[in-house]
């Protein structure tokens, strides 16, 4: 058998990584075709339509994609580490809450003051509000041994709760409107966009600056070998002398500090104010796609995008085809979950011939 | 005599938190054979809105008046939800025993998926009255002070999880393939060695595991929670795995840790009616936050430096509730050739 397939074999690992993504868009048209009216290729076009359409909703899918890939960034540095931060969904939502408490309590009362001092401030506040939260889930973690998966789900719920809190009681419109959000925001707390778009090019370029960083630093630095030696083996990692405390931590507060970001340019250039649901799931969303992109970098700069154009695109298919608008996270839930299935070419094919080396050495 | 609203408070304690139990045995059998569900919540979510389609439309093929009590759409719903959590949980299973991928990704995809499915399908059954499960108190025994209306005085699906507790107690304590259902959670390699199917019994549990988790998912729609809308019970499932992770892994105080919670609830309850000025959604984070204290109680190596400080006599007791280990091979696939 291995001589018939050894000189195919090369050619059908190159391209494993794409059959799983067939099968799942595969299955996503056969449910399509089942629960709608509408032809799944008109629904895919919709799609296309609600991310593409024009200038404004390309600049818009581009919108999306940078808070995507600022949380996608910071996954990258905490699973790196081998840390569930699914509490990146929540960090956000502190973020968003500090750049908000800057734009209302010091943008608000002060125009005088100009963005040139009030964005940076807010981006601040943000990312230090995202790496506190991260910090506390890291802490349950490290000195409470609470699992980074329950810390974060429990501080998500209690984040979402805070911004519940905040509209609905100190920050609520005198207008009133109990659940809708903060009254919005003066223009001297907002970032500068292209047209009436929600794309800023100066968040797009901290979006790249930040990936550009985690890049470097995970393949050239110290603390970047420390975390894949704490992420492949903790047990040797601190035999080496690798505090796997201390860098849990900080992996987390680095990833905190940029989901928090995300937070902020999601307030001051897309909603413009703080809305009940800051988030919409995210930084779910950048987990599923660093687990897609199985954390290389590259991968998840792309997947990102495609990510952010389905979301942009999902809304547009409910105004089309009245189907629920979670479309879109069941057709990213099913890539994902395919290629989490049946992506490894080698553990689905080899089972044994890739044990061999491991045991002779 | 007690205040009869305290009864009826006490009462809707065990009745409210029935389906949180009934996950949380699944849950606890799963994890006890080392494979972890980690989509509760979604499951649960899917669960609740397909028993209550299931049952609706069981209920209109039949000809029968909706919003009453209906014994075989209600038996339909719950079987189908049943079944679905077993799936889910087979998929798991597969992707981790035979397909040896990571099962916390797996299960964490699902987790997001399932919800996202059980929007998106019941999207035209939201805020609409079905069938339900049908009050059922046990003559005399009702009768019985305070005990009577929190343990006689319900239906059938919280007898149903009463016992299911006892017997799974039983069934994991007291019996020989309870014995192996424990060895394959602790020591995989010695159980096989000693002749236990480990992997067949693993795709067993985990599957039956699946089927009660169904089962909570449907008991919510169907009983406690009527009916189905977008995130109907959104949250539940993470709770009931962090309880089963309080529970110590044993299904007799997984299930008190449920009535902690339904207790913690009633509290909460009756606080929001007694200070009117607070906003509600402060209540809201009581769940989160007694979560987070039972992980850190049962988690921390603070509480346990606390112990030495106690009276004596509580001193054992203390120490053998915290003293608490999950299973030693959860999480890890089994590999017969190696």
């Amino acid at each position: 058998m291995t001589g018939q397939t050894a000189s195919r074999r090369p050619l059908l690992e190159t391209i494993w990584p794409v059959v799983p993504l067939i099968m799942a868009l595969v299955l996503i048209t056969i449910i399509l075709m089942l629960v709608s009216q509408h032809s799944p290729l008109a629904v895919y076009g919709a799609l296309w339509e609600g991310a593409f359409k024009d200038a404004g909703s390309t600049f818009n899918t581009l919108a999306f994609w940078i808070p995507l890939l600022l949380c996608a960034t910071g996954l990258l540095v905490t699973f790196t580490a081998g840390l569930w931060n699914i509490g990146v969904e929540g960090q956000m939502i502190m973020g968003a809450i500090g750049a908000s408490w800057v734009a209302l309590k010091i943008a608000a009362p002060n125009p005088e003051l100009s963005p040139l001092i009030i964005i940076p401030l807010e981006i601040i506040v943000a990312m230090a509000a995202g790496a506190l939260w991260a910090g506390l889930a890291a802490v349950l973690k490290t000195r409470g041994g609470v699992h980074e998966i329950f810390g974060g789900v429990a501080l998500n719920s209690l984040a979402i709760i805070a911004t519940n809190y905040l509209i609905s009681s100190p920050w609520q419109p005198p207008s009133g409107g109990s659940f809708h959000g903060t009254e919005e925001f003066t223009d001297n707390a907002l970032m500068p966009v292209i047209g009436d778009t929600h794309f800023s090019l100066l968040a797009f370029a901290l979006a790249l600056i930040a990936l550009g960083t985690v890049v470097m630093m995970l393949r050239g630095t110290h603390w970047g070998l420390e975390l894949k030696a704490l992420g492949k083996n903790p047990r040797a990692a601190f035999l080496l002398g690798v505090s796997s405390e201390r860098q849990a931590v900080y992996a987390m507060m680095f990833c905190g500090a940029l989901a928090g970001l995300a937070g902020a340019i999601r307030v001051v250039s897309w909603f413009g104010r703080m809305p009940q649901s800051v988030s919409g799931g995210i930084g779910f969303l950048a987990i599923l796609i660093v687990l897609l992109a199985a954390s290389r970098p590259l991968w998840t700069f792309i997947i990102a995008f495609v990510f952010s154009a389905l979301l942009q695109g999902g809304a547009q298919v409910h105004l089309i085809t009245q189907l629920h608008s979670s479309l879109s996270g069941i057709i990213q839930g099913m890539l994902v979950l395919f290629a989490l299935l049946f992506g490894d070419f080698h553990r689905l094919f080899k089972p044994k011939t890739t044990e061999a080396p491991e045991t002779g050495s | 005599m007690i205040d009869p609203q305290v009864i009826n408070i006490l009462a809707s304690i065990v009745f409210l938190s029935a389906p949180l139990m009934l996950a949380i045995i699944g849950e606890t059998i799963t994890e006890r054979v080392g494979v972890i569900n980690l989509s509760l919540d979604g499951t649960m979510l899917l669960t609740a809105m397909a028993g209550f389609v299931v049952a609706l439309e069981t209920e209109k093929a039949m000809g029968l008046p909706a919003d009453v009590p209906d014994t075989i759409p209600v038996l339909a719903g719950l079987v189908v939800a049943g079944i679905i959590g077993a799936l889910v949980a087979l998929l798991i299973a597969w992707g981790s025993i035979s397909l040896k991928q990571d099962q916390v990704a797996i299960g964490f995809v699902l987790t997001l998926l399932l919800a996202e499915m059980a929007n998106f399908i019941g999207q035209r059954y939201t805020n609409q009255r079905g069938p339900r499960i049908a009050h059922l108190p046990i003559p005399l025994l009702s009768e019985i002070p305070i005990i009577g209306p929190m343990l006689f005085d319900q239906d059938l699906l919280v007898y149903g999880t009463l016992i299911l507790v006892a017997i799974v107690w039983w069934f994991m304590y007291r019996t020989q393939p309870g014995l192996q259902l424990r060895g394959i959670g602790e020591r995989p390699e010695s159980a096989f060695v000693r002749g236990v199917p480990v992997n067949r019994l693993r795709y067993l549990y985990t599957a039956l595991g699946g089927f009660l988790v169904g089962l909570a998912g449907a008991a919510f729609s169907l009983d406690m929670k009527l009916g189905w809308s977008d995130n109907h019970i959104g949250g539940i499932g993470w709770i009931a795995l962090a309880i089963v992770i309080f529970g110590g892994w044993h299904p007799v105080r997984g299930a008190f840790g449920a009535l902690l919670y339904g207790i913690t609830k009633a509290i909460a309850n009756v606080l929001q009616q007694t200070y009117a000025g607070v906003p509600t959604v402060v209540f809201n984070a009581v769940q989160w936050l007694l979560m987070l204290g039972v992980l850190l109680l049962v988690g921390s190596e603070f509480t346990r430096k606390l112990i030495p400080l106690m009276p004596r006599p509580l001193q054992g007791p203390v120490a053998r509730f915290l003293r608490i280990a999950p299973p030693q091979a959860l999480g890890r696939t089994f590999g017969q050739e190696s």
